[in-house]
């Protein structure tokens, strides 16, 4: 079989759909592999990589498209590109299905069977061909880099010779994929990130970031499915805007990444919100392809407005080109890996991977695909691979006591020798004693009360370790008892002496204890 | 008052002292479990008070009342600095008590004497009793002299000191024999005074081979053994309150020392058999010495660095109990927070010579105890917190105890601070800490040195915030 990579046409698009790596993956796979000459010139990938790999550089598009049985992409054909695809030919790139239904009907007329990366379901083991959250993670980043060229001032605060320099604050709109990237970018860079999400659930995977989570006192999660967001109440927005508006007079730059599947973007920074804003500001719109964010943001433009520079580019992940052809290039052979490669290559109605992106097959539309029977599982793509970090380093960190093997043959030594005590005692001791049997009830009490403290003694927290020692300090003045049943003899002799020492020594106990316990738990305050 | 009502109220006693350790497993509900212990103590004794053995009240009230004024004096002006030292010589008297209940009851010649086997089980009580409190008694003496500082901090280290201490033991098991027996020593009372002085000589030995680092674990050791010693005293006199309350002190003190040991990566053993830092616990190689150049840095710097920094956590260790610190590091905690500053306080469980004697001290100075936080609830948090203020603390945050294999303190959890932006550690000089383990977070890029007095360098901080 054959795969052809055209070069795509898109004014500014600079990325291609495959690169020599995902070639070479591919050809090891079985398949031949045809590149447009200087398909990914634009994203340093040049003729000669994809050659030393063992792909064919063709020097005519229309042999690229014509020979190839599958056609791989980044955007969407346009109707020039669409007229040149293959009767019955596979296309993967990115569809838009709902935006693009003349392309649809028409590549459905030559029996096209169309992959669309951007219908790959968002689970967790579709995540390895999950090409928005691959671009969303660039645009994220690259939207803190250009807001960074465009903002006059350093992200880190400093305290130099010169005077202190406050650091930027930066308001992230929106926690998907794009807007976690820019927190951390933004962290990265030292500024105070804060970000706002109408998905509850994005508070955490924010805070681990470094950022802090802005949240109305609002009992309404945005959680839409399948880790989108869904549109909120007319209540929710109004106060929802409240918030922009008092941000948008502290913050320097804002980031707006929020978007509604299948809707156009909210508008969520009004003009007056960025007139508020200190000039030399910057807010860097991602959902400038869908309308805007902001409302005065120009799709592809860089506005000036009041000072404020409103940045609207759409190509962001295409101006790291080199990086984001190689994320989309290696979700692409991961799809065809899961179609079987060349030897089992077949599109699986079954795989709710391959059937989640399938909008064409063999002349039908297969556009919507029907609703996955579990509704969306929690978007993982962000909190999946990352670690634990409090835990791992504390495992790493932390070894244990070993003890050597010469401790443990005395431990086991100790047990043994206790047992045979036991039993030796057990056996010799005088039958129908009264006072051996008194000493055996007592020593049932004793060895039950130690239980007793072992188990009450480890819930006592740590902080409390101080008080707890007077405390028992204090008990342990009990013994008083002792001395107390020595003091009463007809004449005074030694013992009742020393029965009233022991008095005087253990009252000491009982009362400083107490007293001094009741003085250090009065100062623990919350 | 009839002997079963005087059981009955022992039984109720008991469950009051139960229930008064239980509430110490958090803040709230600990002031209520003193009163249950306060209560628990007033009944048992109104209750053996009130039996009929008992009819000398005048003895009884010329005793109590001194130690009552004593005790109360005691605990009204103790300092919190110096809370060990009455922990300590509060085990001191615990042992005594038990020492003179011992011998008076020998001496007790009214008493029943037990034929055959009640006599010996009734003998050994008293043996095992008297070894154990003259040991709790002498032990805590050295420790309240080690921790008042009138005895030198150091561990005193005799040649053959585990043999002395072997040769010691086994003489203490041959007296308890003849103690019995008479074989040999024909006076009963002999072999007992005898095996109590070299039982209190073994004591001071103990702890005078234990190192000022290693006091936390001994003083929870000396818990412990005040509370063996009680527990011994009920079995003499057959009464199960004592059994009770001596088998929970026991387990308690017990639990603190094997607490302080896994804070400091020890097994109990080989701290209670002392020699701190003699090299004997490395893995046999040298240990590296860290070398290179150290930054040091003003007040006024510091508080340049406090006012920019958004987290802040501070690592306080015994220096600052000495410089008697608590109180303006509060008022410092107070401005940061003021000032939005995160601030937290990071304790290491053997933190300052008591186990939780940071926390004590810190509550003192009104901290919240909820920015008081626990080794392993704070470790991670290292990373993200812009500075970290170390105050009169060093083994605990060395980090040759993670990376030296060689290190004396090798294994021992440590406070990771050297993964914040910025240290800055008081100290008076570059001395080592009571392990005599060098630190290399002293050489650290981002460590500042803060040298001086802990107490006068934080007074500067507070003036200039």
């Amino acid at each position: 079989m054959i795969i052809g990579v055209p070069k795509e046409i898109y004014p500014e698009e600079r990325r291609v759909g495959l690169v020599p790596r995902g070639a070479e993956a591919l050809i090891k796979m079985g398949f031949e592999v045809i590149v447009e000459t200087n398909a990914g010139d634009a994203a340093d990938y040049s003729n000669a990589k994809y050659e030393a790999v063992g792909a064919k550089v063709s020097q005519s598009a229309n042999e690229v498209w014509g020979q190839s049985d599958i056609v791989i992409k980044v955007r969407e054909p346009d109707t020039a590109e669409s007229r040149l695809m293959k009767e019955g030919g596979t296309l993967i790139s990115f569809f838009w299905p709902s935006k693009n239904s003349e392309l649809l009907k028409y590549l459905n007329t030559k029996n096209v069977t169309a992959l669309a990366m951007d219908c790959i379901p968002r689970i967790t083991r579709a995540q390895k061909m999950d090409a928005l959250s691959s671009m969303a993670n660039i645009a994220g980043y690259r939207a803190v880099v250009e807001a960074a060229h465009e903002f006059p001032h350093f992200f880190t605060g400093q305290i130099t010779a010169a005077g202190k320099i406050d650091p930027a604050k930066v308001l992230i709109i929106g926690g998907g994929v794009a807007g976690l990237a820019a927190v951390g970018a933004a962290k990265g860079l030292g500024a105070i990130v804060r970000a706002f999400d109408t998905r509850l659930a994005v508070r955490e995977q924010v805070e681990s970031l470094g950022g802090e989570f802005l949240e109305l006192n609002f009992d309404e999660d945005g959680e839409g499915g399948g880790g989108y967001a869904k549109t909120m109440s007319d209540e929710f927005i109004k106060a929802e805007m409240k918030l922009f508006a008092e941000q948008a007079i502290d913050v320097d730059i804002i980031i707006t990444t929020a978007l509604i599947p299948g809707k156009e973007a909210p508008k969520l920074i009004t003009a007056g919100m960025v007139e508020s804003m200190r000039e030399g500001s910057v807010i860097v719109d991602l959902a400038a392809e869908q309308g805007g964010n902001c409302s005065l943001t120009k799709p592809n433009e860089k506005v000036v407005h009041h000072g404020v520079t409103i940045i609207g580019y759409t190509d962001l992940p295409s101006r790291m080109a080199a990086l984001s052809s190689r994320l989309y290039s290696a979700g692409i052979v991961h799809l065809i890996d899961e179609m079987g490669g060349t030897e089992n290559y077949d599109v699986d109605l079954e795989n709710e991977v391959i059937r989640g992106a399938l909008v064409l097959q063999n002349g039908s539309i297969m556009w919507p695909p029907p609703k996955p029977k579990n509704p969306g599982p929690k978007y993982s793509v962000d909190t999946g691979d990352r670690p634990e970090k409090g835990k791992a380093e504390t495992e790493t960190t932390r070894s244990e006591v070993k003890p050597c093997t010469g401790m443990r043959t005395i431990k086991y030594a100790i047990y043994l020798a206790l047992a045979i005590g036991l039993y030796i005692a057990g056996n010799s001791l005088p039958e129908s004693d009264e006072f051996v049997e008194r000493f055996i009830d007592q020593l049932t009490v004793f060895v039950l009360a130690c239980f007793v403290g072992w188990q009450v003694i480890w819930n006592v927290k740590p902080a409390l370790h101080t008080p707890l020692m007077s405390v028992t300090n204090a008990i342990s003045g009990i013994i008083i008892i002792g001395g107390i049943l020595q003091i009463s003899r007809p004449e005074i002799d030694a013992s009742v002496i020393l029965g009233a020492a022991a008095i005087l020594l253990a009252a000491i106990n009982v009362v400083g204890g107490f007293l001094v316990t009741n003085r250090m738990l009065a100062m623990f305050r919350q | 008052m009839s002997n079963n009502l005087i059981l009955i109220c022992y039984i109720i006693a008991a469950v009051l002292f139960i229930l008064s350790l239980g509430g110490l497993s958090n803040q709230e509900s600990a002031r209520r479990g003193n009163w249950f212990g306060i209560i628990g103590m007033l009944l048992a004794l109104i209750a053996v008070s009130a039996s009929e053995t008992v009819t000398a009240y005048g003895i009884l009230a010329v005793s109590i009342f001194p130690a009552v004024l004593i005790g109360g004096v005691l605990a009204a002006r103790v300092k919190m600095t110096e809370m060990p030292q009455l922990v300590a010589i509060l085990h001191s008297f615990v042992g005594a008590a038990a020492v003179l209940v011992g011998l008076s009851l020998h001496l007790d010649k009214s008493a029943v004497h037990h034929e055959g086997i009640a006599g010996v089980i009734h003998n050994i009580e008293i043996y095992v009793g008297v070894c154990i409190g003259s040991i709790t008694f002498t032990g805590s003496i050295v420790a309240f002299g080690k921790l008042q500082g009138l005895i030198s901090g150091t561990p005193l280290l005799l040649p053959a000191r585990h043999l002395l201490n072997l040769i010691v033991l086994t003489a203490t098991v041959w007296l308890g024999v003849e103690f019995v027996s008479h074989n040999v020593i024909a006076d009963p009372t002999t072999s007992l005074l005898v095996a109590m002085v070299i039982t209190g000589v073994l004591g001071v030995h103990l702890v005078m081979a234990i190192g000022g680092a290693d006091m936390p674990v001994v003083v929870s050791m000396l818990n412990s053994y005040s509370g063996w010693a009680a527990a011994a005293a009920g079995f003499m006199l057959g009464n199960n309150l004592l059994l009770i309350v001596g088998a929970l002190v026991g387990s308690s003190g017990l639990i603190l020392s094997l607490f302080m040991c896994r804070g400091m990566n020890r097994s109990l053993i080989s701290v209670i058999l002392g020699g701190f830092g003699t090299g004997d616990s490395g893995g046999g190689g040298t240990m590296q010495t860290p070398e290179g150049d150290i930054t040091s840095i003003e007040a006024d710097a510091t508080t340049q660095l406090l006012k920019a920094a958004k987290s802040v956590i501070i690592v306080p260790g015994y220096g600052m109990a000495v410089a008697q610190a608590q109180h303006t590091v509060a008022k410092i905690t107070k401005k940061l927070r003021e000032n939005n500053t995160n601030v937290l306080f990071a304790i290491h469980p053997v933190a300052g010579r008591l186990p939780g004697h940071m926390n004590v001290l810190l509550a003192e100075a009104n901290i919240p105890y909820d920015i008081v936080l626990e080794l392993d609830e704070i470790n991670h948090t290292f990373g993200a917190t812009d500075v970290v203020m170390v105050i009169g603390a060093n083994d605990i945050v060395n980090p040759s105890a993670l990376d030296d294999p060689n290190s004396p303190i090798a294994g021992m959890p440590v406070l990771e601070v050297w993964n914040a932006k910025n240290v800055i550690v008081m100290k008076r000089s570059m001395g080592t800490g009571y392990a005599g383990v060098g630190n290399p977070l002293f050489f650290n890029e981002n460590t500042s040195m803060l040298f001086g007095d802990a107490g006068e360098n934080v007074d500067a901080i507070l003036a200039s915030l």
